[in-house]
């Protein structure tokens, strides 16, 4: 017994030594997306057999071959084809898209503005883009028009947060942040408006639905249309992760070291404004994945930005899986996405806070 | 000259003058200490020739260039500059905020290799914190953040190095190692320009000393003769003897106070001189 005992403490002291090692565990966070992203797949109300959904991934790769080497034959239903392909393809690839980039975005601000409660809505992106999908339902507009009246006016809402910042001297990012206060505050008070004026049966439902986020009905078309700007704006804040480090610790600093800190800050904030605008539009406004990602990250594998930007990217991508899996399958109704990051992040963030391990208590 | 300073001038946005006309130089190796009341404009000055403040008037000429026409990034690679302390709210290790300073010999797009943790790793040991390397930058002391600051600065490898206040809020054995360190420095082919509240240190580790007053340069030259009790009462409005210490082999400031001080009756040692006259008599 007693020998048994300490097998099992020496394994599990093993195991732990293991998972601390920064290669292993980077390397596991890193395995879990691809897991997920597959597990997400056989998920659904609609049953369709795993070994169908197996099948179907497989089928446009492996039937390129020619067929008497390889061939997979139909053994699906049409239904299922479209289940697979048509709707839970597409919404598994916008979680992972809005997911990272809300995160990633979350983490550059956090760093940007030396504050680690800073989310990517903070210069008003996503009250402007609210404002913008509101507006374009009142008006009774269509689903693109929707998108893109979001998609412009988050970007609206932050140049007037920056022009509005840029009329004093000094002390820019206290200022930028209490324009984003001005600003967020401005156009909630237009989306409210906007409910208050709207048809209470029909339209007013359908703005309320919108601003607390679903990826319900995400097609291909919204993929296409924002992975672009969305991943090439990730890819420039992951190229320039190191000197976030250096605007983290102060902006006299960063530029006593060389840095070009109001190109910099301006190049950040139209990074983080294009992800989280190109988010919001095709998902709505989903809060708390851009706050408590990149906390997490920091947990895993510290502050520097030069781990924790690609980390926080792949964990916003893991995080927003499983909260849209929850989303489409714990009732049978859709539970909007934006109470969901909060219900499961604030306990969760909680959790984290009271472990004293975030860093920066 | 690798540094020359010209009739510089500096307000805030046109408003009130902080200084004025304000000339001077440092040599390679040089230390240039410079003393001055609270307030007075000394990191502001040391600001101006990191770049960081634009002067409003004269001009500041980097090995010869002017400093208005360069970039942030030329400027750090001659130019550290280590600020007053202040909180850093994400717990960077100690190693990695050091690493910090090789930002100017990188590429936009790249992050340090392994010869440049190894630069940081040779300035945390030449400062003496390697062994606080893994530590968080935020719950080391006041002395080891100071220590961090410098070879941050350090690891830029730069011609020149600015200290704004290095000692203050410093314990009296942090101060002299701060010192210790600064004199090593200059030995090594750095010339320093430190600003400091202390007219000790001046004796201590400087070649030049300059006392800021009424925004301007009040005095500047040799510590002999420019730390002197004229000029200190005119700067901080107290009396101090400047007397010569056969012990230290150097000028010490003592300052005195109204009243006699709450020491009232201490036992007076007998001067070294007086003691055989004393015996005589």
């Amino acid at each position: 017994m007693e020998w048994i005992k300490g097998r099992i403490s020496m394994i599990s002291e093993k195991i732990v030594w293991f998972l601390r090692l920064p290669l292993i565990r980077t390397g596991l966070i890193f395995a879990i997306l691809p897991i997920l992203f597959v597990v997400s797949l056989f998920l659904g109300r609609y049953e369709v057999p795993p070994l169908h959904i197996i099948q179907l991934l497989f089928a446009p790769v492996v039937n390129l071959m020619p067929p008497n080497i390889i061939h997979i034959d139909p053994s699906w239903t049409p239904t299922e084809e479209n289940v697979i392909y048509q709707i839970r393809l597409p919404r598994v690839i916008a979680a992972v898209l809005v997911g990272a980039g809300l995160a990633i975005a979350g983490a550059a601000y956090q760093g940007l503005f030396k504050n680690p409660l800073v989310s990517p809505d903070i210069l008003g992106v996503s009250s402007g883009a609210g404002f913008g999908a509101a507006l374009a339902i009142l008006l009774g507009l269509g689903s693109f028009m929707i998108q893109a009246s979001a998609f412009c006016l988050g970007i609206l809402a932050v140049a007037i947060t920056y022009l509005l910042s840029r009329s004093y001297r000094t002390t820019p990012t206290l200022i930028l942040v209490l324009s984003g206060i001005i600003v967020a505050a401005f156009f909630s008070a237009l989306i409210s408006f906007t409910k208050f004026v709207a048809d209470p049966y029909e339209k007013l439902p359908a703005i309320t639905f919108w601003l607390m986020g679903s990826l319900a009905s995400v097609r291909y078309s919204d993929i296409l249309m924002i992975a672009p700007p969305l991943l090439i704006a990730s890819a420039v804040l992951i190229l320039i992760r190191w000197r976030i480090n250096l605007l983290a610790v102060g902006d006299d600093e960063a530029r006593s070291l060389g840095i070009d800190t109001k190109r910099m800050s301006q190049l950040i904030i139209l990074c983080s404004t294009l992800i989280t605008a190109g988010a919001v539009c095709i998902a709505g406004i989903i809060g708390w994945v851009g706050l408590i990602v990149p906390h997490l990250g920091r947990m895993l594998v510290g502050p520097d930005y030069k781990n924790l930007m690609p980390v926080t990217f792949v964990l916003g991508a893991s995080y927003m899986l499983i909260i849209d899996d929850v989303a489409r399958n714990l009732t049978s109704a859709e539970i909007p996405l934006g109470i969901l990051t909060a219900i499961i992040g604030a306990p969760f963030f909680a959790y984290l806070l009271s472990r004293r391990s975030v860093g920066w208590t | 000259m690798i540094l020359d300073v010209k009739n510089a001038g500096y307000s805030y946005n046109g408003g009130r003058q902080i200084f004025s006309d304000i000339s001077f130089s440092l040599a390679d190796r040089e230390v240039l200490c410079i003393l001055g009341p609270n307030g007075i404009g000394k990191s502001t000055l040391i600001r101006c020739v990191a770049n960081l403040n634009r002067l409003r008037s004269g001009s500041i000429r980097l090995f010869g260039e002017d400093l208005s026409g360069m970039q942030h990034i030329e400027i750090a690679k001659k130019i550290g500059y280590v600020p007053q302390a202040h909180e850093i709210v994400f717990p960077f290790s100690v190693r990695d905020f050091v690493l910090m300073g090789r930002a100017p010999h990188l590429a936009a797009f790249s992050s340090p290799g392994k010869s440049d943790y190894a630069k940081a790793d040779e300035k945390l040991d030449l400062v003496g914190i390697r062994k606080i390397a893994d530590k968080p930058v935020n719950e080391i002391s006041g002395g080891e953040y100071q220590l961090a600051m410098i070879a941050r600065a350090l690891t830029q490898e730069p011609a020149i190095l600015l200290l704004d206040e290095p000692t203050s809020h410093l314990d009296f054995g942090n101060q002299i190692r701060i010192l210790e360190i600064i004199d090593q420095l200059a030995d090594t082919g750095i010339a320093v320009i430190m600003s400091s509240h202390f007219p000790d240190h001046a004796f201590l580790s400087s070649d030049n000393v300059a006392i800021m007053q009424h925004g301007s340069f009040m005095a500047y030259g040799r510590p002999e003769d420019v730390v002197t009790e004229e000029n200190l009462r005119k700067t901080y409005g107290v009396d101090v003897s400047i007397t010569y210490s056969h012990d230290v082999d150097r000028h010490v400031c003592v300052p005195h106070m109204s009243g006699q001080g709450r020491c009232r009756n201490p036992a007076k040692p007998e001067k070294p001189g007086a003691t055989g006259a004393a015996s005589e008599g």
